[in-house]
């Protein structure tokens, strides 16, 4: 006797209680903290943060631990609880010349002004594996020294003295800020739009696109003019008060890339600008971006668009890893009955083929 | 789990807003049909009951909002709307999300607010035009979406073109305006898809 | 940390007048896709993100929720999508097609008419059905707003000259209203015509796609076709083991690895419904209670 499969509810019951299990793991080993993970699994909480496109590491970590250090499941938990939250307005354009530069660097001058500030960075670490961080490590104290004041000249704005790059676009005060978690995205669509997608882009898949143009698809000779990383200010203009309310400091990784340069006619050639800016320290993330925001900007600059890295509707259409993830993953829902109307198809297809074939064959015979 | 971080009570507001966007999806939907709008708040005049409760409904920060002559009157219904939903008020009514009118008499030409285009033909302008009741008037044969087979309305809105205009506005489709007759508590809905014809007599 | 705090049927208002502004532009202009600003929902894309946010958004505490995936109350996700509305929204549930007031689902119609009072919401992964003839949004928009399905046509009449047949079965292309061109989602082309002068509200919401479609109504919905090739739906030819029903879309059972297998009716209510009045297959079911509602 057939029965049909029911207690679906208990199933799911069952996993869930399951996926705590594991999530818990070994009960002899002590239970990871939020402070652990955001202190000391901190570029995976900076990720989080940035394609989460939510500043709070307590609940990026809290994501973390609870996806069982899967970033994309982590990052999908965080903005399903940004989805929630009220928009109170933009704040104001942070201000990345005024930043507490924790690291600095430029490819492109030997000295600059502020200096080279290497940082806390993997560079020039040699990739073996310490056998002694295995145990408890403890690393000696760091002296400290006041922080720098006053402004860190960018890169980009030494050669914009001299009319060497292209200028940095003019913020229009009062001008609405576009917001693609708000507002349904249609194509073409300008660089702020593109910036928020890249910004919440996959990093994996911005590396990939960004490393596509390197060799060759959609080249545009960059160079790393310079990547900045350190806090900066938050400051939200009250309109109610009339004045701006400092909201408090964030850690920010900025790229600014120097490309290759154009001219016309009427303009004396310059170089371009690539830009990228992310949460947290997310140098990868940062450069990636900003490979792939001049590549965006083709059109803009006249550029023939042949490169996957240069169209925009691929690159924004398939860019955030939460619709990707869900997409894909959804193949494991049932899908049975489109399969059934496919197997029906199927088969009355192969007999009217095997028929045909039967048919031609008799023909064939009885003409012999 | 879940329940105790649900808002303490889910408030008249939320539910409200439910109602009345059902009784407005339902009229849509059934274009020619009578729907009722539980009243929601008190409006100041010229704005009907069930006016105020759509507005409440349907319009917020991102639906400017373009009123004629007589809804602007005194300013009390522009004061209401900013007040009650935080929508701000538009002098184009091309711009306009919405539209109330209070004098079908003075209707402007459709053609001042926003059709839509061919590729969004979704980007215009809805509205809500007042009238004076659903019993007296000039009847009209609907057929369309929404009609199963066709449905006669009747609708006093005084002097006007409104029916000429909208049966014009149903040949633009897919580009065209969508209205909301209202008649104090009472809503009947006419979208762009909607073929009017005037009965005789 | 502060606990979150959720609203009503989870969305918050705000973002339910957008998705209801959408939905009243959706049904104006039956067939044509309404971009919304998608929110992200506690599931994932690809899961019914935008069924549940249609549902949400004209959800009220007065009515009964019905959500099945595959025809049945009792796919793991349909379960799921149940729970989170009793949860968030502390609706009553049923699995009864006729008690239900709203009604969510993935990849079936139900096989029982419905009627004035109900709203069928369908929850969409592709909501271009020129998608995969044109992978570009630019390019598929120009071609509703000039109503220009010519490339349609062609791949059908392509699937003719190749196979003999129309090789689409699921997901099959309808002309709504003689206007536009759309995407009925991955039901089987059984389906199709249950949508065409339908008593119900059809509403479709893609989340990871951000669309809204309407289907008013009593509207004409016409599977495309051509003369010498008209549309035929496909059913296997068998009873439901369960019920006899003739007329339903069947679900094929594999029973063991040596080429068994029986054919059930897809629906579970409408199956289920049959059997309590007294029809039977070939196979008796076992005997299980009938309402799985929660809330």
């Amino acid at each position: 006797m057939y029965v049909a499969v029911k207690g679906g509810e208990r199933a799911i019951e069952n996993a869930h209680r399951m996926l705590t299990h594991e999530r818990r793991g070994d009960r002899d080993i002590p239970e990871l903290s939020l402070d652990q993970i955001s202190g000391q699994l901190s570029l995976g909480v900076d990720r989080v943060m940035v394609e989460g496109s939510l500043y709070d590491r307590n609940l990026a970590a809290l994501a973390i631990k609870q996806a069982r250090g899967d970033l994309i499941e982590a990052i999908f938990l965080v903005r399903a609880f940004r989805a929630t939250l009220p928009r109170f307005g933009a704040s104001e354009p942070v201000d990345t010349s005024v930043m507490q530069v924790r690291r600095r660097v430029s490819s492109t001058f030997k000295e600059i002004p502020g200096g080279q500030i290497l940082g806390p960075t993997f560079d020039y670490t040699h990739r073996l594996l310490d056998p002694q961080l295995a145990e408890i490590s403890d690393p000696d104290a760091l002296e400290t020294a006041e922080p720098l004041a006053g402004v860190t000249p960018r890169v980009t704005d030494i050669l914009g003295r001299d009319g060497l790059i292209e200028p940095s676009p003019q913020t229009e005060p009062g001008a609405s800020v576009g917001d693609i978690t708000r507002d349904p995205l249609d194509f073409p669509a300008d660089r702020d739009l593109r910036l928020q997608n890249l910004s919440r882009a996959d990093e994996g898949f911005l590396l990939a696109l960004g490393y596509s143009t390197q060799r060759g698809y959609g080249r545009n000779h960059p160079f790393a003019g310079e990547i900045r990383f350190g806090d900066v200010d938050v400051e939200f203009m009250a309109e109610d008060a009339g004045f701006v309310v400092p909201l408090g400091a964030i850690a920010l990784t900025e790229c600014q890339m120097v490309n290759q340069f154009k001219g016309s006619a009427t303009e004396a050639p310059c170089f371009t600008r690539g830009y990228g800016l992310a949460f947290g320290q997310s140098e990868r993330k940062a450069m990636s971006m900003a490979l792939v925001d001049r590549a965006l900007r083709a059109r803009e600059l006249g550029e023939e668009a042949i490169a996957p890295a240069q169209d925009e509707e691929f690159v924004m259409s398939h860019s955030d890893n939460v619709q990707a993830t869900g997409f894909v993953e959804h193949l494991k829902l049932p899908h049975y009955v489109d399969f059934q109307s496919e197997l029906g198809l199927l088969r009355k297809l192969r007999a009217e083929f095997a028929e045909l074939t039967t048919a031609d064959k008799q023909i064939q015979e009885a003409a012999e | 789990m879940f329940a105790e971080h649900l808002s303490s009570q889910f408030d008249d507001k939320v539910l409200s807003a439910q109602s009345s966007f059902r009784a407005i999806m339902d009229a849509t939907a059934r274009p020619g049909r009578i729907h009722r709008i539980a009243p929601t708040a008190e409006a100041p005049a010229p704005m009907m009951r069930a006016t105020a409760a759509l507005a409440q409904a349907l319009f917020d920060h991102d639906t400017p909002i373009w009123l004629d002559a007589t809804m602007r009157g005194n300013g009390d219904a522009g004061r209401w709307l900013r007040f009650h939903t935080g929508a701000p008020l538009t002098s184009d009514a091309g711009q306009a999300e919405f539209a109330l009118i209070g004098d079908v008499a003075a209707l402007p030409a459709l053609e001042t607010f926003a059709l839509g285009s061919s590729e969004y033909p979704d980007r215009s302008t809805a509205l809500v035009v007042q009238i004076r009741s659903f019993n007296d008037g000039p009847a009209f044969e609907l057929k369309g979406p929404g009609i199963d087979g066709s449905i006669v309305a009747q609708a006093d809105a005084g002097l006007s073109d409104l029916f000429e205009q909208l049966a014009a506005n149903a040949r633009t489709f897919p580009r065209g305006i969508d209205v909301v007759l209202v008649a104090d508590d009472a809503i009947l809905a006419i979208p762009r898809s909607t073929r009017l014809r005037a009965m005789e007599g | 940390m502060t606990a979150p705090v959720y609203n009503f049927a989870y969305l918050d208002e705000q973002t339910k007048r957008m998705i209801r502004r959408a939905i009243l532009k959706a049904i104006a202009i039956p067939g044509y896709q309404v971009p919304f600003a998608s929110r992200e929902m506690p599931m994932p894309y690809g899961w019914g993100t935008g069924g549940v946010q249609v549902t949400a958004a004209i959800l009220g505490p007065t009515d009964t929720l019905k959500v099945i995936d595959q025809g049945s109350d009792d796919t793991t996700n349909a379960i799921s999508i149940r729970k989170f509305f009793a949860k968030t929204a502390g609706v009553s549930t049923t699995t009864s097609t006729a008690d239900a007031t709203v009604i969510q689902t993935r990849h079936r119609i139900p096989e029982a008419a419905l009627s004035e009072g109900q709203v069928l919401v369908y929850q969409v992964p592709i909501p271009e059905p020129l998608r995969f003839l044109e992978p570009r949004e630019t390019e598929t928009r120009r071609m509703h707003a000039l109503s220009e399905y010519g490339l349609m046509h062609v791949k059908l009449y392509e699937d003719i000259a190749r196979f003999g047949h129309i090789a689409t079965s699921y997901a099959y292309p309808v002309k709504v209203n003689g206007r536009y061109v759309m995407d009925p989602s991955p039901t089987p082309k059984f389906d199709n015509p249950k949508m065409d002068n339908c008593a119900a509200l059809q509403l479709f919401g893609a989340g990871r796609e951000k669309r809204i479609y309407a289907i008013p109504p009593y509207t004409t919905v016409v599977s495309l076709d051509f003369e010498d090739h008209p549309f035929a739906r496909y059913r296997h030819e068998a009873p439901c083991a369960l019920c006899g029903a003739d007329d339903s879309y069947l679900d094929e059972i594999v029973t063991d690895d040596r080429g068994g297998r029986m054919f059930v009716c897809s629906d579970t209510d409408y199956c289920e419904t049959r059997q309590a009045s007294g029809h039977r297959g070939s196979e008796r079911a076992a005997p299980h209670k009938k309402d799985h509602a929660h809330g």
